[in-house]
């Protein structure tokens, strides 16, 4: 048996190693459907080639856990017979290559995913990263990212709730636009992605199949000739009417009890459902791919099978019952066809009409997918030994203050996010800008917290250390709403894996997030992995991005970010010690991006936890805020915001320490929290239960922000002055 | 109560006026195809938001041929109480059944944020209870809300008291810009028709109908006064 | 099978955000010579027939009735 030409290869992205493979699998050459169908099933993107066996060392399984990672996305259990269904997953490249659409089919992708499990999306949240937003190509970026993903989820009706938006020069030609869902399903009526019972039809619902977004393969591919310009991938194109459309119609047609399993066909399309329905269940699927609703005409089995066109869904049916699937679609005028049945033999096969155009041994693309120990080196970023000890501490520190706040990640967001829909359905409890974001669940009392982090700075420095303080940031920030974290999901943005040094940040960051998770006790149920995330060999700062889902028993006691009323007395629960490393103020300040990482107690994190669920429950605390994003000082100041505008301000003192005043002020440690109460005592009290280390700083007031070390002024600024530093990016590019 | 609350293809806020009417304020709601040709017994209805038809060739143009207009036409000129609710104004706009047309927002952008917006006049379908002069704090959710009409139309619909609502800064009053955030001619965010009974606003009350919400509660006080208003219909 | 193209925009005494908006992104990036920029839109209907008087007076009513709304919008229909 030949290997092809390297051409051929290369265009499938495919090495002779792996083509050999191919061959032993057939027991022949594939013929170029064959080919096509490994080339996406082997990709990086579908198989997790690289990572997968890194990725078995996430903790994945709880007492909540309803579906672990393998499936279209995770479910936990949250009581009353509920699931909370969600997943977070990248779409860099599309993004890149054309900003509106590429967010958009993004959001579409994983509104699909999570109502293919039968739940209906509540909750979308965006991780988002770019270079300078001074930089014009950026902004245009930005705007198109911005305008995509609010033009998709407004329209599906699907509220925008939360998220982060970086901004760091090594995102500069490689943005990262990471969408999560969370949605909402009976705990007993997940549905999942299966084809069983020998003789069942598959249908095929929603758009029709075009050649957008077929694997760059097909560009150079020999049969082209004349017409090529037609032909090329073109870039996939999101209708959220469609897709708004697709789910009332598959989450009726799931009711009928006539739909056996579902799948959205997302990456490698028609391929990807259909082998992975088969391989889930121990059969085969065989479909005609005359019988798939086509929008252009000529289309080869090839590009039928690889055509990434968005809003389509493949299902499995009922034998006997199809009538009653076919009338719910018709009734929202979408149209279900059968292009299909389950066989018994594990095997995918591709007819068109009568020519049998691919026959493959479902588990060879799916389960028997090449896994690579790829080599990889420990990483030693020289930055880490950066000797920080004799950085100047500046003059002026309510200057720094200032500057702090309105560097673009600290500064406020609203002219971005005024452009998501983050109320519609009636739900939202806290929107953006909030800690955590926090959803009603109707129809119970409980609610719903969810928060995406990653400080990818601190990553770059350290792997692992920085990955385990993003599980740490995340789940923070969701007790901060008054929420037990229950449930996380990743995605994990990198370069290169063919470069042990990028390997190494990966096998690294997975370990970090593994021990974070274990003794958080948070499972994580499911993510997706973004590879070759660089520009000239250049690659971006290692992004494992981390959502957690936390749960809150009693609606009434979220809490929010705001000092609420004049008199509260401001609580630091957790412990000031020197974190410069890594800081958005050695960066916004210095303009240096070194150190080591803030030191993570995840005991500590764990007691803090603890301590404020409890002290919550208990009706003890009025408002809470992350301490570490940029420091205490930041911490505080956003306190003063009521919202988006200027509050209230405070009158604040902390004991004499041994710590630089800028460590004091920016220092990023992390297992602290701003807490406001109107009994410190009573908190202090629990607090040392926990033992978690309890500074009463002074009391909510005024319209400055006060703060005193020791008896020496430190800040002493107007309110509307910091609002006026945190608003003033929106003032210039909003 | 009887609520008919409209379903179209890309209605996207007919769960949460069904929920408002049904959960929180304790009537009837009952969902409507748009290929139904009858309200059946319904006492008002609500025409909701979204994007209906993806709004692809203009917000509210395609719905509004829907078979269910015509018996919501039917049901507002025999003086039944109709709410239009953001892409519900839009249809009812489309469909002459109330004045003015939507332009895309000032900033060109799609806005969601909290407005506050005035009580004009008490004496519509949407409004019987609530003193002129009461400030409502809601969300807006919208690319084309900037209100518009001839100078004369606009003229004409201040004498005759049909706009219904203003956007206003948190004090009640008019004049800073900031307060009309759409760019709505006369910061008119809500208008009625002539028989008072049909009206439309593009803030969500529905949305901002209960204590923990992030966008308040105050919404309630319009459906509670809308739906009082259907019992004297 | 008959061609129409159907042009829409706002009328003339409508202000037109988007036309504004493009209209200063143009200066910004220097055409300074751009006065005034108006947006619309354009539907190609593909007709059956082979009547084009019939095909235009039938172009016309949809655009009348449904292709723009006459509150804001003005329309041009053309046979290609």
């Amino acid at each position: 048996m030949a290997i092809p030409p390297p051409e051929v290869l290369d265009q499938h992205r495919l090495t002779a190693e792996e083509y050999e493979r191919i061959e032993r699998f057939l027991g022949r050459e594939p013929n170029r459907t064959e080919l096509g169908l490994f080339s996406v099933m082997w990709s990086e993107h579908c198989s997790y080639k690289s990572s997968k066996k890194h990725l078995r060392g996430l903790p994945t399984t709880g007492p909540r856990v309803l579906q672990g990672p393998g499936e279209n996305a995770g479910a936990v259990d949250i009581g009353d017979g509920l699931a909370a269904v969600f997943k977070i997953e990248s779409h860099n490249h599309p993004s890149f290559i054309e900003p509106y659409q590429g967010a958009a089919t993004g959001v579409g992708g994983i509104l699909r995913d999570i109502f293919t499990m039968n739940a209906r999306p509540v909750a979308v949240l965006n991780s988002l990263r770019f270079g300078s937003p001074e930089d014009a190509a950026n902004r245009r970026l930005l705007s198109g990212v911005v305008a995509g993903i609010g033009g998709y989820g407004n329209a599906f009706g699907c509220p925008t709730v939360g998220g982060e938006v970086v901004f760091e020069p090594c995102y500069q030609g490689n943005p990262l636009v990471n969408a999560f869902c969370l949605g909402l399903v009976k705990a007993d009526q997940i549905f999942k992605g299966r084809a069983d019972g020998i003789g069942n039809p598959v249908f095929y619902v929603g758009a029709k199949t075009g050649r957008d977004g077929i694997h760059g393969a097909t560009m150079a591919s020999a049969e082209f000739g004349e017409g090529s310009e037609e032909k090329r991938p073109t870039v996939q194109v999101g209708d959220p009417f469609m897709e708004k459309v697709l789910l009332e119609a598959c989450l009726e047609a799931m009711k009928t009890g006539a739909v056996l399993g579902i799948q959205d066909m997302g990456a490698a399309g028609l391929s990807c459902s259909s082998s992975e329905m088969g391989a889930r269940s121990g059969t085969g699927v065989e479909i005609d791919i005359r019988k798939v609703p086509q929008r252009e005409t000529g289309m080869t089995a090839y590009e039928v099978m690889l055509s990434e066109s968005q809003e389509r869904m493949l299902l499995v049916a009922a034998k006997g019952r199809e009538d009653e699937v076919i009338r719910v679609f018709e009734k929202w005028d979408l149209h279900a066809e059968a292009i299909g049945h389950v066989i018994a033999d594990k095997r995918l096969r591709v007819w068109n009409g009568t020519t049998l155009e691919a026959d493959v041994p479902n588990e060879a693309l799916t389960d028997e997918a090449p896994v690579y120990d790829r080599p990889w080196v420990e990483p030693k970023n020289p930055a880490v030994d950066h000797d920080l000890s004799n950085l100047p501490i500046p003059g002026d520190l309510g200057a720094a203050l200032l500057q702090v706040l309105a560097a673009p990640t600290i500064a406020s967001k609203r002219w971005i996010y005024r452009q998501y829909d983050c109320s519609v359905r009636g739900n939202t409890v806290l929107g953006p800008g909030s800690d955590a974001a926090v959803i009603h669940v109707k129809g119970t009392r409980k609610a719903l917290a969810m928060s995406v982090d990653c400080n990818a700075r601190l990553v770059w420095l350290d792997p692992y250390e920085g990955a385990r303080l993003a599980v740490a940031e995340a789940c923070r920030n969701v007790v901060a709403s008054g929420a037990e974290p229950i449930g996380a999901t990743n995605c994990l943005n990198f370069g290169n894996p063919e470069r042990p040094e990028i390997m190494g940040q990966l096998v690294m960051a997975i370990r970090g997030l593994g021990d974070a998770c274990r003794t958080l006790a948070v499972p994580i149920t499911g993510g997706n992995v973004s590879l070759y995330n660089e520009t000239d060999g250049v690659a971006i700062y290692p992004t494992p991005t981390i959502g957690v889902v936390g749960l809150i028993e009693d609606v009434s006691k979220v809490l929010a970010r705001s000092f609420r009323e004049a008199g509260d007395e401001v609580v630091l629960l957790g412990a000031c010690t020197d974190e410069l490393g890594g800081s958005e103020y050695l960066k916004t300040v210095h303009g240096r991006v070194a150190g080591r990482p803030p030191r993570l107690d995840i005991e500590a994190e764990a007691r803090l936890y603890r301590c404020v669920l409890e002290a919550n429950g208990a009706g003890l605390l009025r408002s809470a805020h992350d301490g570490s994003d940029g420091g205490l000082a930041i911490a505080l100041a956003e306190s003063c915001f009521a919202g988006e505008e200027p509050g209230l301000g405070a009158d604040l003192a902390l004991p004499a320490s041994t710590l630089r005043a800028d460590a004091l002020l920016f220092g990023e440690a992390p297992s602290r929290m701003v807490v406001t109460t109107r009994d410190a005592a009573g908190l202090a009290a629990v607090a040392a239960r926990h033992g978690v280390p309890c500074t009463t700083l002074g009391r909510v007031g005024g319209d400055r922000l006060r703060l005193t070390c020791g008896g020496t002024s430190l800040v002493d600024l107007p309110v509307a002055r910091l609002h006026e530093a945190w608003t003033s990016l929106e003032r210039r590019l909003g | 109560m009887k609520v008919a609350v409209l379903v179209f293809p890309g209605s996207n806020s007919d769960h949460d006026a069904y929920h408002a009417v049904k959960h929180v304020c304790g009537h009837e709601a009952r969902f409507v195809w748009h290929k139904d040709g009858s309200l059946g017994d319904a006492e008002a209805v609500i025409v909701p938001g979204g994007f209906s038809y993806g709004d692809y060739l203009r917000s509210g143009a395609i719905a509004r041929f829907a078979p269910v207009m015509a018996a919501v036409a039917e049901f507002a000129k025999k003086g039944g109480p109709v709410l239009g609710i953001c892409n519900g104004f839009q249809i009812l706009q489309e469909a002459g059944l109330l004045p003015g047309a939507m332009l895309r927002n000032r900033s060109v952008k799609f806005l969601s944020q909290q407005v506050h917006v005035r009580v004009e006049r008490a004496d519509t379908a949407a409004t019987a209870g609530l003193a002129p002069g009461t400030v409502l704090s809601m969300p807006i959710a919208h690319g084309e809300g900037n209100f518009h009409a001839e100078a004369d139309e606009l003229d004409r619909l201040e004498q005759c008291g049909q706009v219904v609502f203003r956007y206003v800064g948190r004090d009640g009053g008019l004049g800073a810009d900031a307060a009309n955030p759409n760019g709505s001619a006369r910061a008119i965010a809500g208008v009625c028709n002539e028989g008072r009974n049909v009206v439309g606003l593009m803030p969500h009350p529905e949305r901002a109908a209960e204590p923990h919400l992030h966008h308040g509660a105050e919404g309630r006080r319009l459906l509670e006064a809308f739906l009082g208003s259907a019992v004297h219909a | 099978m008959i061609r129409v193209r159907v042009h829409v925009s706002l009328k003339k005494s409508v202000f037109d955000p988007q036309g504004r908006t493009i209209h200063e992104a143009l200066g910004g990036l220097g055409y300074a010579a751009v006065s005034d920029v108006r947006a619309g839109k354009f539907f190609d209907l593909a007709m059956e027939g082979d009547d084009a008087a019939a095909a235009k007076a039938q172009a016309e009513e949809m655009a009348r009735r449904v292709l723009s709304n006459p509150v804001i919008e003005g329309f041009t229909v053309e046979v290609l």
